[in-house]
């Protein structure tokens, strides 16, 4: 806090400066929401994406870290994550998290755990010209491999690759702030490797699209869709690409939450898997 | 006539309601109550009140409101150094800008300006980033 009155008389605001109260605008390094939210499989994202974006607000070395819980509901599945994630300088992101698949309709249930890394190597998501270039990975291994194995999967553990461009446009189409990520991704992953890691219809890795764009109805409110392609490496059943349609709360740099409509297509030969997607992030 | 002089004003009307950026955000007046609000804030900001230390703030507030105006189409012309050189030596970081822009979207808020207009806003100033912040 100032508390010095630098040109004593006449304007006001010299004196005002030295008598404000803490700042109403919040700590952190970085914009409001720039922080994205968690995607599934823990890293900075959106929700079935990982982004270019680092998690938290931390600026130039500073570390940050989240905590976030997500639900996803359809027809005969429902899929549980728990994840963290530290960020530091916003140039380095570790994430963790724990996927737990309930076969509501089948009986039984999948697990995994994830670890993640990304690395921003270029770029900023706001400012210049160049997108927000990220490069990450994604170690994943099932703790249940029974199911899998007996499904024609070929490994218990897999690691994805990806690179992300993600780009903000403060003042884009209808005047509002626009954000879209690109995401290519070279994996094997069976349904996000909750079926292991490649098949007996197709053992090799493969390179994958993913995009999500966003536009922010105020400071707090986001609306976007999201796109991702799947791998079809099983025989039994076939696999289809992800999408969703969501909305995103920033109410502040500690909180955020995410409701989506998804689309998870045809899951272990049941076909037409819709319902809700519901994600927390608290981030310190 | 009658029919022509409507459909003329009918079809200008969208124009004649369509506002400036400068008229959205409250002309000359509104510009100096957003960045006189804006730079309270920054005050009492301990992350960037340092670097308006000893600096003279009626002259500041006169600056960015100028050039705000001059940037929104307003009857201004921006009399200040280019923001390379005002900004030279500084040592402002990415984290201190973006601290600057909140301040100035509370600012905005805290004064009704529609989100379009101060989306507008932002997106003229923030291609000063490169000149402002050393990486």
């Amino acid at each position: 806090m100032m508390n010095k009155c630098l040109y004593g008389g006449g304007f006001l605001l010299t004196c005002v400066l030295a008598l404000s109260p803490p700042a109403a605008a919040e700590q952190g390094a970085r914009l409001l929401a720039t922080g994205g939210t968690s995607s599934l499989e823990g890293s900075g994202g959106g929700g079935i994406v990982p982004w270019a974006t680092l998690s938290s607000y931390a600026g130039e070395d500073q570390f940050g870290a989240t905590v976030n819980l997500s639900e996803v509901s359809v027809d005969d599945f429902r899929l549980s994550v728990q994840g963290a994630s530290l960020s530091w300088n916003n140039r380095i992101e570790l994430s963790y998290a724990e996927q737990t698949f309930d076969l509501s309709t089948i009986g039984g249930e999948l697990s995994q755990r994830i670890i993640g890394a990304k690395v921003r190597l270029a770029g900023n998501l706001i400012y210049g010209d160049l997108p927000q270039i990220s490069l990450g990975l994604q170690h994943k291994k099932n703790n249940d491999y029974e199911l899998p194995a007996a499904v024609g999967s070929k490994d218990d553990n897999g690691t994805d690759w990806y690179v992300s461009a993600a780009k903000a446009w403060l003042d884009g189409p209808f005047h509002r702030t626009w954000v879209a990520n690109l995401t290519l991704r070279s994996s094997k992953a069976n349904q996000l490797g909750l079926l292991g890691f490649g098949g007996d219809k197709e053992d090799s890795r493969e390179w994958l699209a993913e995009a999500s764009v966003a536009a922010f109805i105020n400071r707090y409110w986001a609306v976007g869709v999201e796109y991702r392609q799947k791998p079809d490496n099983l025989s039994f059943a076939e696999e289809q690409d992800w999408k969703d349609l969501f909305v995103a709360y920033f109410p502040n740099k500690h909180v955020s939450v995410v409701g989506a409509y998804t689309d998870l297509g045809s899951i272990a030969g049941l076909n037409d898997q819709t319902g809700w997607y519901l994600s927390v992030q608290a981030a310190f | 006539m009658k029919i022509v002089l409507l459909l003329a004003a009918l079809l200008f009307a969208p124009l004649s309601f369509a506002q400036s950026l400068y008229q959205q955000l409250g002309e000359q007046q509104g510009i100096e109550t957003i960045v006189e609000e804006m730079l309270y804030q920054v005050g009492g900001d301990e992350r960037i009140a340092h670097h308006f230390d000893g600096v003279d703030i009626m002259r500041v507030h006169k600056l960015i409101s100028e050039q705000v105006c001059d940037l929104s189409g307003g009857p201004c012309d921006y009399s200040g150094e280019d923001m390379k050189t005002s900004h030279r030596n500084m040592g402002v970081d990415n984290a201190d800008f973006n601290a600057l822009v909140e301040h100035l979207i509370a600012a905005m808020e805290k004064e009704d300006v529609p989100v379009s207009a101060q989306n507008q806003l932002l997106g003229l100033l923030a291609p000063m980033h490169g000149d402002i912040v050393e990486e």
